[in-house]
């Protein structure tokens, strides 16, 4: 099948695509002199705020710098195609962003963006600025180990907890703490219904039968639980809230943040027929729904499928994900 | 041992000639295997970190060998990202130390860089035998190598059981469940399946050897 995608040369299209955003965005963020690959906020360094700093493969747009701006992410270190950035422009946001506060370093758990993030953080420790990391865990079918999962969309939760205690003045060690209590309480599941295509190659990153999906596939089209044919959005939103809540049981009186979650190609249409069932099954538990999104948050190119994002929330986690914040991709008043 | 078998940056320079074309062609055969158990990544990744080594290789030629392959290993780390970015990176940064800012080395000194760049990796990835990565075909060469040397081979055919074990190593990652990198989180669906990161790695020792004098 011919690619439909609309690029340029393949082997640009990170750049190109970094630098129509800072064009398009051009009042909330711009580009390092220094490094193509990272881009600040504006209004970073923050005096007195510990710079948070959220990074790793292109191709999941708006993630990860579409969260640029007041009250997120002060950066974002930006990766080839589904692949963790390098060192280097992982150390040049720390550089960039540090205000004397330290930094952190909030991504998605990954052996490479794991090994690459760091060696950034080694090398900004040799400059005496000291890093934190946090990475983040949600995929519940991912693996038993909360430790080994892999992080999806849960991600804008962690992150936007994280940026919130850090805009509200807490110090890095409170920062940290903020980060792994929003990770501790995230859960995502999603389902693929085709493929990402990559653009290098023109062609879909894994195979599928036209009319198949499949359970509890990652962004990168790392396989899931189950593959079979499509069936009815209500259905397949039972099947994951079911992984979800085995996973983090939530009962009635309990406060939740939801986030429904396009892969790409899914239409807000589709994704509001899921939440409305996602709602309806938290709605029966006695689960009360603090905030919701719904749209793309954490996407894999043209992929289809969607994924389900809860956080169970408390006092300070609500507090957090309600702290106003300014992005081109997610504002709070 | 080998005293008088000298390589010299021709062969090397060579070599990473060859490694360039390899990257190219090899780059959708390495982008398959990783699709199976990983991300679908790892051939356009080393595409795109060889294509940055061609567009210089010229200018860094001119370098002695340790400065010549720390720059190729830069050139890796920060152009790849991903896994091979820093696992590559870090194998090509050592590999040139044993020269020590010679033009060439003689043939203790050849096994000495491939002996560097492998701990590094393995220092790097965290990672031993047997959990379907790159050292599944790297360090198993490497013993081999070491081996033959010691049963006193003469150098090529040493070097020949590197690449032998290598490639031996990169197909026994097939059968295994992955412990290390995203295709962990598969179990027992990366059974089946050959490793990415082992197959380019006993691939680049082939490469190594094919040029052998």
């Amino acid at each position: 099948m011919t690619m439909k995608r609309l690029i340029n040369d393949p082997y640009d299209v990170v750049e190109e695509m970094i630098d129509g955003y800072v064009r398009a965005h051009k009042d909330y963020v711009k580009v390092l002199e220094n490094d193509g690959r990272v881009v600040v906020s504006k209004k970073a360094p923050v005096k007195d705020k510990v710079g948070v700093i959220i990074g790793g493969g292109s191709g999941h747009e708006p993630l990860f710098l579409g969260y640029v701006g007041e009250g997120f992410a002060d950066a974002a270190v930006i990766g080839n195609i589904n692949t963790s950035p390098s060192p280097e422009p992982c150390y040049n946001a720390v550089k960039a962003v540090d205000a004397g506060k330290g930094c952190i370093y909030l991504y998605g758990n990954y052996a490479g963006d794991v090994m690459n993030f760091d060696m950034g953080a080694e090398m900004a420790a040799a400059d005496g600025i000291r890093v934190e990391t946090v990475l983040v865990t949600d995929d519940v079918v991912s693996s038993e180990n909360i430790e080994d999962r892999r992080g999806v969309a849960g991600d804008v939760f962690v992150f936007k907890a994280a940026a919130a205690k850090a805009d509200l003045g807490g110090d890095l060690d409170e920062v940290k703490a903020a980060a792994e209590k929003a990770n501790a309480n995230t859960r995502s599941m999603g389902v693929a219904l085709s493929s990402a295509t990559l653009p290098a190659t023109g062609k879909p990153i894994f195979e599928m039968e036209d009319g198949d999906m499949e359970i509890g596939m990652g962004i990168h089209g790392e396989p899931g639980v189950r593959r079979g044919k499509i069936e009815p959005a209500d259905k397949v939103i039972d099947q994951i809230m079911d992984h979800i809540l085995a996973d983090m049981p939530l009962e009635s009186g309990d406060e939740v943040a939801v986030l429904v979650n396009s892969l790409g190609a899914t239409p807000l249409i589709d994704l509001h027929i899921c939440y409305r069932r996602v709602d309806q099954i938290l709605e029966e538990k006695g689960v009360k729904v603090h905030r919701a999104y719904v749209g793309p948050f954490a996407t894999s190119m043209d992929m289809a499928g969607m994924s389900v994002t809860i956080t169970k929330l408390d006092d300070e986690l609500k507090q957090l994900l309600d702290h106003p914040c300014d992005t081109p991709y997610l504002t709070i008043k | 041992m080998g005293q008088d078998y000298v390589l010299n940056k021709d062969y090397f320079i060579d070599v990473i000639k060859d490694l360039i074309v390899l990257a190219e062609e090899k780059r959708d055969y390495f982008t398959g295997l990783d699709s199976a158990i990983g991300d679908g990544d790892h051939g356009i990744n080393l595409s795109i970190g060889f294509r940055e080594v061609e567009k210089n290789l010229e200018e860094w030629a001119k370098e002695d060998l340790t400065t010549f392959f720390r720059k190729v290993g830069m050139a890796l780390l920060s152009k790849v990202g991903g896994s091979a970015g820093p696992l590559y990176g870090s194998f090509f940064m050592k590999f040139g130390t044993p020269a020590n800012g010679k033009d060439e080395v003689n043939f203790q000194e050849f096994y000495e860089m491939f002996k560097v760049a492998v701990e590094s990796i393995e220092a790097r990835g965290k990672a031993v035998v047997g959990e379907k990565t790159m050292v599944d075909a790297l360090r198993p060469g490497l013993d081999a190598f070491e081996k033959a040397i010691e049963e006193g081979l003469a150098p090529k055919e040493a070097f020949n059981k590197f690449k032998e074990a290598a490639n031996e190593g990169a197909d026994s990652t097939i059968p295994l469940v992955a412990k290390k990198g995203r295709a962990m989180r598969l179990g027992e669906r990366a059974v089946g399946h050959k490793d990415p990161g082992a197959a380019s790695s006993a691939a680049f020792i082939e490469t190594f050897y094919n040029k052998l004098p």
